[in-house]
């Protein structure tokens, strides 16, 4: 792959000399991952920057193989003594540790080969002034809703542009750009009776600067959120129907995504273990992970690992079709890579989601509340309440309670549960309203029952 | 008396260090600080018995920060030479917008922190890799032979290595060497299909022999199987509102969400937190008082001074039930105009400065532990467990049980499935009836995320009873 060389020269040649450096410390195999970025942000409150913040940086991973035994390092020191240090330290280090059968490089007639652009970059670059403005005017936004929100955590304005360079020794190279500009507002509205507070934010993230919401939007968007959980109370312990908003039918999402990675199950930490081509939910309910989304925010031309992207059909029609998996998980479980490897610098692969998304239906959010005659709409949840081990689930809560069809009033501090299980079978509507914010995402879902723990 | 940490091993001279701070340090700035750190970080993980994986991870930069008023202008670089200083200094002051002339700084006084905790000669830093490999092979072992439903043991050997120096405009040159080490084990229990999982680990800024001493790996090792095979029998856990019992040490996060983070100054300067104005009023009942100490010798959450250059201490929060202090970095401290507590952590140079916990418990009471449990008919006791969270705003926090037993007419009998509990901060403590004699702090395990960054905190309490809280089954 030879994206874009001319950026990369430096760090091309930089790669290719620690790759011969570790092959003469003993390394059999290798491959080195190198990340470079600038990051700027600046946070707004109450109309005057509150802090800002600039830096660049870079980071350099190693990976060897001694035969079968293997280690990583990282370091953010480039120079050459450092890296010839790095090279052999890495190799002792792996020496340390026992044989593993399955360790190795990905096969070098997989790696990826095509030159795809997949639009991740934007080279626009904001002024200071600029982003102070974009951050003062979403936070003006929301400070100008309504009366009631009284205070504020602030207005966000960050950007980023970096760079990652791969390269292994198969003779891989590739490298690509991306960029990411993002805002966001967190009002605080305050009950006028009570004075009672509650804050709630909104944010748009995107690798465009052009696409990015206006703030005039995000900051109502969050002002209106934090105003309408204004008189929120208990409600009382009770099995109902739940409708998650598409943000947190996407903590969902999530929480199914670290179940299907292959590291969850060849440990036996998932409770979907042993359930591919099984049915487990309706349907109506097709998950996919997509590496290949022009523009996406999980979107990236290769894997941690150099190996090609793709999109993966993890549930089809309500059936477990496939796991999200990188070279050593798949081994271990006798499959090929998902192209899922996900690597942070200094680490081993893991597997992680690119674009994984549960395929949107036909109902709006409003269209499903109306089919309840009363439940409970989450709007937020909290904790960690989740065992990937058995599924069972258990989160702190607030949103809306929902009689007759339409939200009623604002809840708090309650809690949901369930077993993953039964609330993914349970899964009655899958709405229409998906908007790709993150990694993985979600339409709001309504599941038929779990229990709300109250007063 | 701590280290005497030099900038020769950044490869700085106190000239060139005086000189970036002089130029950040502009008319309008209040104050302005240089955060230097290195950073070694190690792993070795083992699974399926194999300890199959090593990890090492250098790092080294400098944060520059300047605070106006309420502004802080901050940049960080990982290259050190003068020239990156002072790139980084321009860009604090930006905030600034003052002449870009520089003030003279006070000529800063070397120091050396005053406490020392985690004495470095004994902290034995380097280990061989072969003998933390020994290690996880030990608890592999150990975990097994506990009981054969053990079927797969996971574990975990993480060390850090930080050497940080703070210069400061208000005249401190002052360094400190920070080690920290953390264990970790996960048991999964098989039985008739079902899996069931157990977690159990301890650290702190400790050599490598803590994990030693009376056998404690193997203890940890124990403890995480002990409860995998306990979640076997496990039955759902109750829906509603009950009173529940906290058994000492971990159960101690409770404090740490329900009341630490809403004390945090900047929240309080802000007024967005559910405490802003409770200062002085009660928050708790009597019988509760609780610290933030980050003098305990060894611990996860303690450090010799903060990463602003001031040394830790031990703040009264809440006494007998009244709330006394908030949690203080300076930039608050200035603004609030109290006191600074020694709380301005960061996670990295590359992170700004925020007032964060250390360690945080509640001190002993004088109720028997058993007496406590007898007081129940209906209720819950929980002894473990998992992570939590805060809104800070409306003070709702969670914190999500891992073993917990119904009790049930004043006796422990079930154990129960994993329950997420919530409550209300202000409220909480002033439910709390009855305190233990028996503190217990955590055995170091915690860590803290707060705006993206993670710190490594400690947590304690003494077996208590909370009248009612909200336990999040499904049993209705």
């Amino acid at each position: 792959m030879s994206l874009q060389m001319h950026e990369h020269d430096g760090y091309s040649q930089l790669a290719l000399d620690l790759l011969a450096k570790a092959k003469q410390s003993g390394a059999t195999e290798a491959d080195i991952i190198i990340a470079e970025g600038e990051t700027f942000s600046v946070q707004v409150r109450l109309g005057t920057v509150d802090r800002l913040t600039k830096a660049r940086e870079k980071h350099l991973g190693l990976r060897v193989f001694v035969g079968k035994r293997s280690a990583s390092t990282a370091t953010s020191d480039f120079s050459a003594d450092s890296l010839s240090a790095l090279a052999a330290e890495t190799c002792t280090l792996a020496k340390a540790v026992v044989e593993d059968p399955v360790s190795g490089l990905p096969k070098a007639d997989q790696m990826a080969a095509e030159r795809t652009d997949l639009d991740l970059y934007d080279p626009t670059r904001l002024n200071t002034e600029q982003q102070i403005d974009l951050a003062k005017r979403v936070e003006a936004a929301a400070m100008s809703m309504d009366e009631r929100v009284t205070n504020s955590e602030g207005g966000d304005f960050d950007s980023s542009a970096g760079r990652v360079v791969m390269a292994n020794s198969h003779g891989f190279l590739g490298g690509y750009q991306s960029s990411s500009f993002s805002m966001s507002a967190s009002p605080v509205a305050t009950d006028p009776k009570t004075g009672a507070m509650q804050r709630d934010s909104w944010y748009d993230v995107q690798r465009k600067f052009s696409k990015l919401n206006s703030p005039e939007a995000v900051g109502l968007e969050a002002a209106r959120r934090a105003v309408r959980k204004l008189g929120a109370r208990k409600v009382a312990t009770q099995r109902v129907p739940v409708v998650f908003d598409a943000e947190m039918a996407g903590s969902l999402m999530g929480n199914l995504c670290g179940a299907v990675s292959g590291y969850s199950l060849y440990k036996g930490v998932s409770f979907l273990a042993g359930q591919l081509g099984k049915s487990l939910a309706p349907d109506y309910v097709t998950v996919y992970d997509d590496g290949r989304i022009v523009g996406g925010l999980g979107s990236r031309p290769f894997d941690g690992e150099g190996l090609p992207t793709r999109k993966t059909t993890v549930v089809e029609r309500g059936v477990l079709k496939s796991y999200l998996l990188d070279t050593y998980s798949g081994r271990k479980l006798g499959m090929p890579s998902t192209g899922n490897a996900s690597r942070s610098v200094g680490e081993n692969p893991s597997v992680g989601p690119t674009n994984f998304y549960l395929a949107p239906g036909t109902k709006t959010a409003q269209e499903i509340i109306a089919t309840v005659k009363e439940g409970l709409y989450v709007t937020d949840l909290i904790g960690f309440g989740f065992n990937m081990v058995t599924g069972d689930y258990s989160r702190g809560a607030s949103g809306f309670w929902i009689e007759g069809g339409e939200l009623a009033y604002p809840v708090e501090e309650i809690t949901i549960a369930g077993n993953f299980k039964e609330m993914f079978a349970g899964i009655e509507m899958v709405g229409s309203d998906i908007v790709f914010r993150g990694r993985i995402t979600s339409p709001t879902v309504k599941i038929a029952e779990m229990m709300v723990a109250g007063s | 008396m701590g280290e005497l940490v030099d900038l020769v091993s950044f490869g700085l001279t106190e000239g060139e260090v005086l000189s970036a701070l002089g130029r950040v340090k502009v008319r309008d700035v209040d104050y302005a600080d240089l955060y230097f750190e290195s950073c070694v970080s190690e792993s070795v993980s083992m699974e399926e018995s194999l300890v199959k994986r090593a990890t090492k991870s250098v790092s080294q930069g400098v944060g520059v920060r300047a605070t106006v008023g309420e502004k802080t202008g901050f940049a960080y670089s990982d290259e050190l030479t003068k020239k990156d200083l002072d790139l980084a200094a321009d860009t604090a002051r930006y905030i600034a917008s003052s002449p870009s002339r520089g003030q003279a700084v006070p000529v800063p006084v070397r120091q050396r922190p005053t406490h020392d905790l985690y004495p470095v000669d004994r902290v034995q830093v380097e280990v061989a890799t072969v003998d933390r490999v020994a290690l996880l092979n030990a608890i592999d072992a150990e975990a097994r032979r506990y009981d054969p439903r053990i079927k797969s043991v996971m574990a975990s050997f993480n060390t850090e290595y930080k050497v940080v120096v703070v210069a400061t405009s208000d005249g401190t040159l002052i360094g400190d060497v920070q080690p920290l080490s953390r264990l970790q084990v996960t048991c999964i229990a098989e039985e008739k299909g079902q899996r069931q999982s157990g977690s159990f680990g301890g650290g702190g800024r400790v050599g490598f022999e803590f994990y030693h001493e009376g056998d404690r790996h193997l203890r940890f090792a124990r403890e995480a199987a002990r409860q995998a095979i306990l979640n076997l029998s496990a039955v759902d856990a109750p829906a509603g509102v009950m009173p529940v019992v906290l058994g000492g040490g971990w159960p101690g996060i409770l404090l740490h969400e329900a009341i630490g983070h809403g004390l945090e100054a900047d929240f309080n300067r802000k007024k967005t937190s559910a405490f802003s104005s409770l200062l002085g009023k009660r928050v708790a009942s009597d019988v509760c008082t609780i610290v933030d100490d980050g003098t305990l010798p060894g611990r996860r959450g303690s450090l010799n001074m903060d990463d602003e250059g001031t040394p830790t201490g031990r703040t009264t929060l809440i006494e007998n039930g009244i709330l006394r202090a908030y949690i203080t970095d300076k930039l608050n401290a200035r603004l609030m105009g109290i006191p600074v507590t020694g709380n301005g952590r960061r996670e990295s140079y590359q992170s700004v400065v925020l007032p964060r916990m250390t360690n945080t418990f509640m001190l002993a009471g004088t109720s028997n532990p058993e007496e406590i449990i007898r007081s129940v008919n209906r209720g819950l006791y929980a002894v473990s467990f998992g992570g939590g969270q805060v809104d800070i705003t409306n003070g709702k926090f969670v914190f999500s049980a891992s073993e917990a037993y119904l009790i049930e007419g004043g006796k422990v009998t079930r154990p129960v499935k994993g329950a997420t509990l919530i409550g209300s901060g202000p409220e909480i403590l002033t439910k709390v009836s009855m305190v233990g004699h028996d503190l217990k702090l955590d055995e170091g395990v915690g860590t803290c995320g707060k705006d993206g960054q993670s710190v490594p905190v400690g947590v304690g309490l003494p077996t208590i009873r909370i009248d009612e809280i909200t336990v999040g089954g499904t049993q209705g």
